[in-house]
This record gives C-alpha cells, structure tokens and sequence, in this order.
C-alpha cells in the first residue's frame, strides 16, 4: 500500500476563545475524495486552510505526500485550492487564468498555452480560453476553477463548498460532474462541505466534523447505516429521533420507554445498561407503513398513530404522523407503489420498524429532554 | 429650478441691499498695510459719518484688481505717484481730481509738485501725494558691515542676504552700477540694455539671497532670526527693527536711495467721490497726518508735521541723511508704457536661472 | 406645439433639462465663460495704449523665451514625478488601511490621512517652513544629534518642494486607493497565493491590475492638483520655485500682461490633458470608468 498523500497527526488549533481544531489525526488515501462534513463552526474550514497552508497549525503535524508540511508557504505547497467563490481573477482570460499558476512556475509561454488549453479541453471548455470570467455560467466557471488547480498537478485538491454558491438543479449536476473529474484524474480530493447529500454521493470516505474533532470517519454506508455517534445519526440522513430511558438491555436490542410512556425497540451502540438515558434513531424508510396492522410483518413491535400530514415529493415523498398515545411526531418514507397515495390527515394507520435497523445510544449531556 | 430661482432672487436682493448702503455713507479704500490706522477712520466717523471700508494692498495688486473691474469696487486708491500714469493710459482706471474740492494748501508744496508732474495727463491732475519714504540697506551691523547694493552679493554673505525680486531692486542695481536707469526712460533700447546687465548683476548674485521676499513679514522674520544679515529694504522697517534691537540699522547706500512717493487716486467708477475728497482733506490735517506717521513710520507729504513727530524717528532721519537734505534721493519718474515688460522679462529670468 | 407638450417624451426631457439645469448653468457661467473669455484674450496682442489686435505673440513669446517653455517642462516634470512619489506613499497606507487595519483602527488611520487637511493649505506649508528653515526646528535637531555642523537650510530646494506637494496630495491618493483595495476579494489573493505566485507577482498580477481604476484615478487628481498648485511650490521653493502656475499668476498680476497669462492658462490646460491622456493610454484604462472611480 502506498503512502496516504495526506496525513494529519494531532493536528491542533485554537483561537482566542475557543479550540477550532481539536487534536484531529486522520489519513487521506491517494487518489480518493476524501470529505469532511460538519456544520459551520465545526472547524472544517481550519481545517482545509491549515492543509492549504494559510492557517499554521499551534500543534500536531501535516503531511502531504509524504513530507511534512511545517513552515512551507502556500505558495509552495503541492496542494491546490478551489475556493468557496470560486476567486477566479476576472482581470484576466479563462485561459490566462488557467496558465496563472504555470507562468508563476517558470513554463515557457507556448508549453503554458498548450498545457493550459489541454485542460481546459478536458473539462469541456476547449474554446473558451479568450473569454472573460464572467461572460461564463456557474457551472462553467467552477470548471475552470478546478482546471486551475488541476493543471498544475496537485498532490492534492482542496474545495472549499465550491458548490454552495450554485442553485439546486447545478448543483445536482455538478455534484456528478466533480465525482466523474475525480474519477478521471485520479487526483486525491479533499472536500468540505456542510451538506450531507454531497459528501455522500461523492466521497469515499467522509470525515464528520464536530466541535473540533471527527465524530466518525468512513464510508458513506458506514455513516449511514451504521453511525456510532448519535450526532452523526443526526446529521447524516433524515432520522426520527426518540429520546427516552431503556427499561430492559439484556441483549443486543433495548427496550425504551419514552418520559410519556411510548415503549420503542432499537440495537444498542456501546455499553447501556438498564435505567440509562438514550436517545434512539429510526430512519424514515426503515419504518413500515399499513393501514391495517395485520398487514405489518408480525416479528416486530407494532406501533399506532394518525396521519398529520403527507410530504409529497415525489421519490422523497413521505408522511408525518403523530403517535397514537402520546402524539410524538414520526416520519414514514413512503414506498414508490403510490400504494398510500390517498392517505388523508386524521386517518388512522399503523406502523412498525425492525429494531434491529434502529440505533440506541447513550443520551448526550444535556440532549435527553429534547426532540429531534 | 425653484432652489436656483430663488438664489438668484436673495443674490439680486443682498446686491440690491448692498448698493443701498452704499449710496448711504461708505467710503471704500484700497491701500497699503498701516496707510489707514483705525483711529483716524474712527475719528473720521465721528467727524463726517462716513464709515471706511479698507483693503489691504500693494502697487501691482491695486492696479490689477481696478483693471479687472475697470475701475469699480474702491472708491479711493493709493499706488504709487509712479504707477499711475501708464496704468491710466493703458487701462483708463482712474478718474482725474477736481482741484477745487481739495485744500491744496495742506500738502507740502515740493511733494505736490513731483506728484502733479508724474500723474498728469492731458492737462489733468490724477494723484495727489500722501506719504513718502525711501529704500536702502538694512544690515545687522553685528554681523557685517555693507556700503552699497552690489555688497549684497559678497561671497562671505552667501545665503545671508535678501532682495524683493521687483523693479526698485533693478533700479538700485543699476544706480549702483553708476547708471541712471531714470535718465534713460526715454530711450527703451538703452534701458533695455541696460536691464539685461542688471539682470545679470542679479543672476550671478543669486546663490547670495536666502530668498527673494514677497512681504514685509517674511523679511522682518529673517532678519530678527538671524537667517538675513543684510537686505534692500525701506527706512522705516529698518528703523523699526533698530528699535528692538541696536544692531540692526539701516543705511543710505553709496549710490543713493530711492525715493518713493505714494498717493491718492480716485478709481475711474468710484461711487463716493465726495466721500473720498473729505477724506483726503481730513487725513491731510497736521494732527491726522501725525496719527498716520506714528502707524505707519513713514513721513508724510501734509505742511506743518515736523513739531508733531516722535522725536527719536526724527533722530534716525537724521543719522541716515546727515545733510538733512534729500538731495541724493533718486525719485521715480512716471514709468512710460513698454518699460514693465522688459523689466518683468529680466525679473522672470533672474526668478529662473540657477 | 400643444401636442409636443403633451408628448411624455418631450415631458421627460423638459425634467430631465430642469434637473440639470442647475450643473448646466454653473458650468456655463463659471467654467465655459471665463474660459471663452481667456481664450479670446490669448489671441490677442497690445500694438498701443488700449489698442490691441488679434495674434499669436503670447504663443510665440512662451516658444521662443527658453524661460518659459523651461520652467513649464520642469513644472510637468516634476508633477510627474510628485504623482509617482505619492502614489508609492499612498498604496501601502491605503493597504494598510483598506486591507489590514480592522474596524476602528482602519478608521482611525483614515482620520490620520485626513487631520492635515482640517487646516488651510497655507497654514499646512507655513508648518513645513517653521520645521524646515535654517533657523527651524529639523536643521536644530540634525545638529543636536550631530549629523550635520551647522544648521542647513531645508527649504528652498526642489525636494522641499516634491515634500509638499505629497504631503498635500496623500489624501487625494489614498482616497480612490483605499476604495479600490476594498473591493478587492481576498481570495484573489490567496487564489494567487495557492497557485504558486509570490508577493510580487500578486501585486503585479492581481493587486495593481484590479486597482488600476483607482491608481489612475488618484493619479490624475494628484497630478492635477499638484500641476496648479500655487502656494506649495512659491512658498517652499522660494527663489527657485519657478513653478508654471507662479509665472502665469505674475503675467496677471505683476505684470499686469493678461493676454500672456491668458495663453500660458491655455498652454497649462493642453499639457495636463495631453499627460492624463498619454497616462490613460499607457495604464490601457478609459476616462469615464476612471472617474466613476473618484
């Protein structure tokens, strides 16, 4: 196996008030798109800066390629940025901007140009190169903007959300058209972004960032079927979230029972012992939905409840119900059949999960009187 | 629109107010610095009524302001006797006295005499003389010890030393040069000949003045701090200084001093005349004539000052005209038209050479 | 008549002329006017008393008086030069101010730039000649710490003269400067960093090209100002000042010579606008976009 192009070890940051960074090692594998995904604040983008070299870490070590990044400049750096705005430099050319870091870097003009019109033939903009930055689409200028660091052969590739600043359907688009240029460069990716949807479609390993520190590194899978934190639960993928004590948890699945009485089954994730406070996670297409509980499969605990109201979104559809004792919320993802089509507010359903597809966790401090 | 209309309308009437006022009694009067001391408008307030307007001037500043009015906005003015005539016939800016409304009788008969023949034209009368005075050196005698102009220009005063780049300066030059510029006023290619070697005098003496002074103040600072060791100035700043300190005196030079008379002149669109004679025939009266000698130091062309000036400025005349005759005085003679611009040609050239 | 009253189109231009009819009337009345008079007035040449005919002696005089075309070369000279001067002085304040300085501080800087300008010019150069005369307070200090013998006489010389004219141009320099640095993104810069360029070339690359506007802007109201500045030059440079604006004030006033000061004003306007142009030629920027930047 080679060595990962990148190797973060204790990495370590703080700022006045508050550590944005917090002793976080991990190592990214060449050639892979690695993602970090938290919300703001979490230090993602410290992080991202500090492997840029834009930011000096107070401890720890990075590594890139192999060799220790401390006190290399950005500038001579193998690493490339693609910027949350793009920063594509509008005083000049698509193709000057492209050729920009090849003239900092001593190539002779014609080498540039050829170079420079090269990648921008791979990204689909061969005849753009006399245009101007802004007679350019989006999507098109997030292209070049990736050019730009591409043709210099990075080590390594940072973005920095480069997809926030585009509307919904682009950004859907360019979501694939990123994992497809990956794919073809085989340059190792580093993506942060806040947005789980990205960091799933695209990554191959997602680090999720909270606080500081990752609370879970892995596959997309990983991190969607089999969280081990109950913010990664959260965070990652839509979740029904039940915060309650375990009255039993002998084996592997616990039996909760909610402040108000609503007894749900789920599997344990680390020690819990009967009595504990914890807050447990059904994600809404591992629930089964029925308007007779008789059509529910038999093996699992059934539960009852009245239809609040239907979420339709096409493929996304779902229902929102309301717990028939205690009238906790819970959401359903609806199965593509239309089956449920004509369900109205108010009626009466069922509904059941296997607890084995729910996860339970110890309650966060300070998290166990609330709702998801 | 609206804004602009009424603007115009407040402009027309505080115009309209203003012309008012001055129809009422208001006399304006451009002249030089301590010319008009502010007891003798306030006396003559008292006297006439009439309130006085002053602005301060010079020579050049005077004409040209009654140029660009043609001869509006003052309605009395104090060049020098010199000036007075080329300005009149290039620019027509002032209007000739009427003699008969002025106590002739109060001037000295000598000064009205040199006045009347330098300001007269076509048989009329347009400047009637008020103070008079002359230039020469002014040395701190501490320092250096100087005779005439051309010591201005000694090598061991490099720096030290200061003129006004003006015409007085080239016609003393040329006096000490043993020239009469004065004789030569009627020949222009000789006087022009003449400037150009006085130009050169200057040009070669450059690296001697500390700087060429364009006011009183400038000089007077210079002087006071050391910076100047001797310069041309005229009598009554010099004797002002030598009262603060004994050192500095001032010295008739070897070629002569030059002698300055200045005047009154009635601006061709003054609207006051009958304030303007009143105003002379009172500042023409021995004790106002002695209230402006103690302002200004200088000596007046009014009868009957003598008993009333301070003694020690009576002292200083006669440490520096021995003789108590003003014999060797050069006075000026009315410029005749041309001679300026050759002499502000030579005066631009010394201004630039290096 | 009644109909193109009627029409809104006439309507919007009768509105439109009304609105600017205050600009009109005082660029008609205070600029167009007394420049139409001036030039009539250069064209002109006195053959006697109050008897003039139209020529071009005053031209022909400042051509063939090397002293005139002389100090007036030397005026654009050294305007050029002061306009280089301030503008290398001005970019790292207004970077300072436009990038470094945070909030208040950055404000604060500002205010700095602008204190001198609270008092007249003519009090601001008074200043300079109180610390600068030979008898003044920087002489005194370079003998106190031994540098220099005997006091010097700072003023009255050509750098004097460059010093004042910065100190009293800074302003109109940064001003544009710091509006123009603003606006530029700092993650140009760390775009330019990330991709390999060095200081220099981001200032080349980026900074300058971005900020061109400004710098040209600035430098033409510098260059203008400093071009007809009068008291600065007269009264630092004393004897040797020799300063263009000098000479045509004293064909008007001293010499009593309107139509030679009327044709050396029109010989000034032509050479400030053939420098900005030739300026705007060389920097590739247009004039409108430049003055939108002012």
């Amino acid at each position: 196996m080679s060595t990962p192009d990148l190797v973060a070890d204790a990495v370590v940051k703080r700022f006045a008030d508050h550590v944005a960074v917090d002793s976080l090692s991990f190592s990214v594998e060449r050639g892979s798109f690695f993602s970090i995904l938290g919300p703001s604040g979490c230090g993602k983008t410290t992080l991202l800066r500090m492997i840029a070299g834009f930011i000096a870490p107070d401890g720890g070590d990075i590594a890139i390629g192999g060799r220790s990044m401390r006190d290399v400049a950005p500038n001579r750096r193998p690493v490339n940025m693609v910027f949350q705005q793009l920063a594509l430099f509008p005083m000049m050319s698509v193709g000057e901007n492209v050729a920009f870091g090849l003239a900092r870097r001593g190539v002779g003009r014609a080498d540039r140009v050829k170079r420079s019109t090269a990648m921008l033939e791979r990204v689909g903009l061969g005849n753009a190169a006399d245009k101007r930055v802004d007679e350019l689409s989006g999507g098109q200028r997030q292209r070049v903007a990736i050019a730009r660091s591409l043709v210099l052969e990075p080590t390594l590739l940072l973005l920095d959300e480069p997809l926030g600043a585009l509307d919904l359907k682009l950004r859907e688009h360019m979501k694939i058209e990123l994992k497809q240029l990956q794919a073809s460069f085989g340059t190792t990716f580093v993506y942060i972004t806040h947005d789980q949807s990205e960091a799933l479609v695209l990554s191959d390993h997602v680090g999720v960032m909270s606080h500081g520190r990752f609370e879970q590194l892995g596959t997309p899978q990983d991190l969607y079927y089999r969280p081990q934190t109950p913010f990664v639960a959260g965070f990652v993928g839509a979740n029904n979230r039940i915060v309650g004590r375990t009255t039993q948890a002998d084996g592997e699945i616990a039996e909760i029972a909610t402040a108000d009485g609503w007894i749900v089954r789920a599997l344990t994730t680390g020690a819990i012992a009967a009595g504990d406070a914890v807050e447990v996670f059904v994600r809404p297409e591992v629930a089964i939905l029925a308007r007779n509980a008789s059509e529910l499969p038999p093996q699992h605990p059934q539960h009852a409840g009245e239809v609040q109201s239907v979420l339709f979104d096409g493929a996304n559809s779902a229902v929102l119900l309301q717990e028939a004792r205690t009238r906790r919320e819970f959401r359903i993802a609806l199965p593509q059949t239309g089956q449920f089509s004509d369900l109205k507010p108010q009626e009466k359903v069922a509904f059941s999960f296997d607890p084995s597809r729910a996860v339970c966790f110890a309650a966060r401090a300070g998290a166990a009187g609330q709702d998801a | 629109m609206k804004n602009i209309l009424i603007a115009s309308f407040v402009l027309a009437l505080s115009l309209g107010i203003g012309s008012a006022q001055a129809d009422g009694q208001k006399l304006r009067i451009i002249s030089w610095a301590d010319y008009v001391p502010a007891d003798l408008i306030a006396a003559f307030k008292k006297e006439t009524g009439i309130d006085v307007e002053l602005t301060l001037s010079n020579n050049e500043e005077m004409i040209s302001k009654l140029r660009a009015t043609g001869g509006a906005g003052y309605d009395l003015a104090q060049p020098s006797q010199d000036r007075i005539l080329a300005a009149q016939r290039e620019f027509g800016i002032y209007k000739p006295f009427d003699l008969t409304k002025l106590k002739l009788e109060q001037f000295q008969p000598e000064f009205l005499n040199i006045v009347r023949k330098n300001t007269t034209l076509d048989g009329k009368t347009y400047g009637l003389p008020y103070l008079w005075g002359t230039d020469g050196l002014v040395v701190n005698s501490k320092r250096t010890k100087i005779a005439d102009y051309p010591d201005l220009c000694r090598p061991d005063l490099k720096g030290k030393t200061a003129v006004r780049l003006r015409r007085p300066t080239l016609m003393a030059f040329a006096f000490a040069a043993g020239k009469d510029p004065f004789a030569l006023y009627g020949d222009p290619k000789a006087y022009g000949a003449l400037m150009d070697q006085v130009g050169a005098t200057l040009t070669a003496c450059k690296a001697s003045f500390k700087f060429f002074y364009d006011n009183k103040d400038q000089l007077l600072n210079g002087i006071r701090s050391g910076e100047v060791v001797a310069a041309m100035m005229w009598d009554t700043g010099g004797w002002t200084l030598n009262r603060s300190d004994p050192d500095i005196q001032f010295i008739v030079p070897r070629s002569g001093a030059l002698g300055w008379l200045d005047t009154f002149a009635l601006p061709a669109r003054g609207r006051n005349d009958a304030a303007a004679y009143a105003w002379i025939n009172f500042t023409m009266r021995p004790e106002n004539a002695a209230r402006v000698i103690k302002s200004v130091g200088s000596f007046s062309a009014a009868m009957n000052t003598t008993p009333l000036i301070d003694p020690r400025l009576k002292a200083q005349f006669a440490a520096a005209f021995p003789n108590g005759d003003l014999k060797g005085i050069h006075w000026y003679p009315a410029i005749p038209p041309g001679l300026e611009e050759m002499e502000g040609r030579v005066l631009d050239r010394v201004k630039a050479a290096n | 008549m009644r109909n193109s009253a009627l029409d809104p189109r006439w309507h919007g231009r009768l509105a439109l002329g009304l609105l600017l009819a205050p600009a009109l009337l005082w660029l008609g009345a205070l600029i167009i006017l007394p420049h139409v008079d001036l030039a009539v007035l250069s064209f002109r040449e006195r053959i006697g008393p109050r008897q003039y005919t139209a020529s071009l002696a005053q031209y022909k005089t400042f051509f063939a008086e090397p002293l005139y075309w002389h100090v007036f070369l030397r005026t654009a000279a050294m305007s050029v030069i002061a306009t280089f001067l301030t503008l290398a002085l001005a970019f790292p304040i207004a970077w300072i101010i436009a990038k470094l300085a945070r909030g208040r501080a950055g404000s604060l800087l500002f205010i700095i730039c602008l204190i001198p300008f609270w008092v007249s010019e003519t009090v601001r150069t008074l200043g300079w000649m109180i610390l600068l005369r030979e008898s003044g307070v920087l002489p005194a200090m370079l003998v106190k710490l031994g540098l220099t013998a005997m006091p010097v006489e700072l003023l009255y010389r050509d750098a004097t003269i460059l010093v004042g004219l910065v100190y009293t141009s800074l302003l109109f320099m940064v001003v544009p400067l710091v509006s123009s640095l603003e606006s530029l993104d700092n993650s140009l810069i760390e775009a330019a960093y990330d991709l390999g360029a060095g200081g220099f070339a981001i200032l080349r690359r980026i900074v300058i090209p971005h900020a061109a506007p400004g710098i040209t802007a600035g430098c033409i109201v510098v260059f203008m100002l400093t071009l007809g500045n009068y008291l600065t030059p007269t009264l630092l440079g004393g004897k040797n000042s020799q300063w263009f604006t000098e000479q045509i004030y004293t064909q008007f006033i001293t010499r009593f010579n309107w139509e030679q000061g009327a044709a050396f004003g029109f010989l000034l306007l032509g050479l400030s606008t053939a420098l900005v142009m030739m300026g705007l030629r060389i920097s590739g920027q247009r004039f409108g976009d430049v003055m939108r930047r002012t």
